[in-house]
């Protein structure tokens, strides 16, 4: 099964996908002119889990910054984790936002309506 | 050489902190946001308004770059060039952008622009879940959430205007004030 190991850049995020422990990283910025090319190995990777997950697969999404070019793109990868969670495996969403970034916790609470996978928005410091 | 001097005299007055006239580029768009992230460091601005500045320089950077881009927009050279423009007044950020788009399209921008224009912030809110969800993704990735966005998180209204240069091209300019 394909793990995914990519080190983020000024314009991509970092992104670590074990198949084996079910755990998904996104963290840093996520601002490329061409998200649909950036985030089209996670999306096949995704595919490929939801043929053998994990009893339990847990996601931390860190964004400090994305782009509406990415949000569409991890609104994708979010309706992957949803076809997961309604298959055989738990699936935890983990929302970190600094706080007083209402935009971020905002962020968040929209793809919460959207998706069917529990959320949860955790406040972290700002550094 | 005193156009130079009158050029400086008139950024200086008018509070610009960067201005960029040219074809932007992806190499561009990185340099800019490096720099401007810079000057708000060196300003200390809160992180809140850090981030919107950050985020609407983002969407309006990547609005220009990608309209730039299009094949199919019959460009002549001069055409290719936008305007961008910073600018910090009494605290208050403004990001002022300018590029020429095709006379055809004005009505529906305008429309775009106007329909944005109309709604309060969870109006804007709701909007936004709308496109994100049912809109359809362009080639580039776009899909009409930029100025969506651009909108909600200035929390002002968009100013913008139209000038017709001839049949085939007017002038779009763009002013996004960065609510305190």
């Amino acid at each position: 099964m394909a793990d995914l190991n990519l080190e983020g850049s000024p314009k991509t995020p970092t992104i670590e996908f074990n198949s084996g422990s079910g755990y998904l990283l996104i963290r840093g910025r996520s601002i490329p002119e061409n998200s649909i090319e950036f985030y089209k190995s996670l999306i096949e990777a995704l595919e490929g889990y939801n043929n053998e997950p994990q009893s339990n697969t847990k996601v931390d999404i860190q964004l400090e910054y994305f782009n509406t070019s990415s949000s569409k793109c991890i609104l994708d990868v979010f309706k992957k984790l949803e076809a997961i969670n309604s298959g055989n495996s738990e699936v935890v969403i983990n929302w970190y936002y600094e706080e007083d970034d209402e935009d971020m916790l905002e962020a968040g609470e929209d793809y919460q309506a959207i998706i069917n996978v529990p959320f949860k928005m955790i406040e972290v410091e700002e550094e | 050489m005193e156009n130079i001097h009158d050029f400086y005299n008139k950024m200086e007055k008018g509070n610009i902190m960067l201005s960029f006239k040219g074809e932007v580029t992806s190499d561009l768009l990185t340099s800019i946001l490096q720099i401007m992230e810079s000057k708000m460091e060196t300003l200390e601005e809160p992180p809140k308004i850090k981030k919107k500045v950050y985020n609407i320089l983002v969407e309006c950077l990547q609005n220009l770059y990608h309209h730039l881009d299009d094949d199919d927009f019959k460009t002549r050279v001069n055409e290719k060039s936008a305007l961008f423009m910073i600018r910090k007044l009494d605290g208050e950020y403004s990001i002022m952008t300018g590029n020429f788009i095709a006379s055809e399209n004005v009505e529906m921008m305008q429309g775009r622009l106007d329909r944005i224009n109309d709604m309060d912030k969870d109006q804007l809110k709701v909007y936004y879940k709308e496109v994100l969800n049912n809109g359809e993704m362009s080639a580039k990735g776009g899909g009409g959430l930029g100025m969506i966005d651009i909108a909600r998180k200035s929390g002002k209204k968009l100013e913008y205007n139209f000038d017709r240069i001839d049949e085939e091209y007017s002038f779009f300019s763009l002013n996004i004030k960065v609510a305190q």
